[in-house]
């Protein structure tokens, strides 16, 4: 039964990933849709971020003063300057983990 | 021209980096899955099936919480729409490849393999075989989330709870965008998916995620016919 589910799931994932891929075309697309796409990865991934940060696991939103929104903000500063992906998760990281283990503690 | 090899390596490569928040959510995904009560086998299922982080934990979570099948599937389907504008913005690297490599390609395209490929195929758009840049990106993404997955379903969460790791995702993905903050028509595109994340985020079937980019696309429509 789950097992089913899970087939289906993954049925409607693989569709998500290939219809744009395979079934349509670049003259599908006009000028205008194109320049509207270079925006995709801006128009998509906050809707990730924020609520990673903003939201917590049953749903509701934090404290204005959660380590997460310091954690955030010290991988945005890091990650402009360093334009390193190693450097920016880890500072996020350790400064979060400095503030929960640390300074709250 | 760069072969393959190299392009394939280079996608390994760019996205690598990634692997420092996408393996400690991946042993996270598999020892939640156990932890709900579910087989082992059917929890690396999905990691193999679905292929998609967050949907398959939001899948079972609301399997475990008594939501039925149909509304478990609608919801991993939402999720994952946004592949839909990953695809549409990879179509026009990769329109030259056969229908089978296409149906091929696209089981490994991921959140971070797209955001890499894309910008490595921004600044190469003469290279031949291109699409071993996103073949690498995925393919290492794909080892690497069977891997993290199979080790959280059989050691369990050997990842202190308290590390807050889950946190690494959102950092993750800062990483990614962190650069298009020097321009301003993008911070406005990004700050409207953000906020409307987090006015929608109880939209039925988590359609937040796509609901919020649809509403930036909008806003950057917008914006386009501003600068002109």
């Amino acid at each position: 039964m789950t097992l089913t589910a899970i087939i289906f799931a993954g049925i409607l994932t693989y569709f998500t990933r290939m219809t744009m891929i395979a079934l349509i075309s670049r003259d599908m697309l006009g000028d205008k849709i194109k320049a509207v796409l270079e925006y995709v990865p801006s128009a998509v991934f906050p809707a990730i971020i924020f609520p990673g940060i903003f939201i917590n696991d049953f749903g509701t939103f934090i404290e204005m003063n959660d380590p997460k929104i310091f954690g955030a903000l010290v991988a945005v500063i890091v990650g402009y300057f360093s334009k390193n992906i190693i450097a920016t998760i880890s500072a996020g990281l350790v400064s979060y983990w400095f503030l929960i283990f640390v300074v709250f503690n | 021209m760069l072969t393959k090899k190299q392009l394939f390596t280079r996608g390994m490569l760019d996205i690598s980096p990634h692997m420092l928040s996408v393996i400690p959510f991946g042993i996270i995904c598999g020892a939640i899955g156990v932890e709900l009560g579910f087989h082992p086998y059917l929890v690396y299922a999905m990691s193999f099936i679905i292929f998609g982080g967050a949907s398959q934990i939001v899948f079972l979570q609301l399997l475990s919480g008594g939501a039925s099948s149909l509304v478990a599937v609608a919801s991993v389907g939402i999720i994952n729409s946004r592949h839909l504008l990953y695809g549409a913005v990879l179509s026009e690297y990769l329109e030259k490849l056969s229908f089978i490599k296409k149906l091929l390609i696209s089981y490994v395209v991921v959140d971070q393999g797209f955001a890499e490929s894309n910008k490595f195929f921004k600044k190469n758009r003469n290279e031949e075989f291109l699409h071993y840049h996103l073949i690498g990106t995925g393919c290492t993404m794909w080892v690497c989330w069977q891997i993290a997955t199979l080790s959280g379903i059989v050691l369990g969460s050997f990842v202190p709870e308290e590390l807050g790791l889950k946190f690494a995702i959102p950092l993750t993905f800062i990483a990614i965008v962190v650069q298009d903050l020097k321009k301003l028509d993008h911070v406005i595109v990004m700050i409207t998916c953000g906020l409307s994340s987090l006015l929608f985020f109880d939209a039925p079937f988590k359609s937040y995620i796509i609901i919020s980019p649809i509403i930036a696309l909008f806003v950057a429509a917008l914006l386009l016919r501003l600068k002109k």
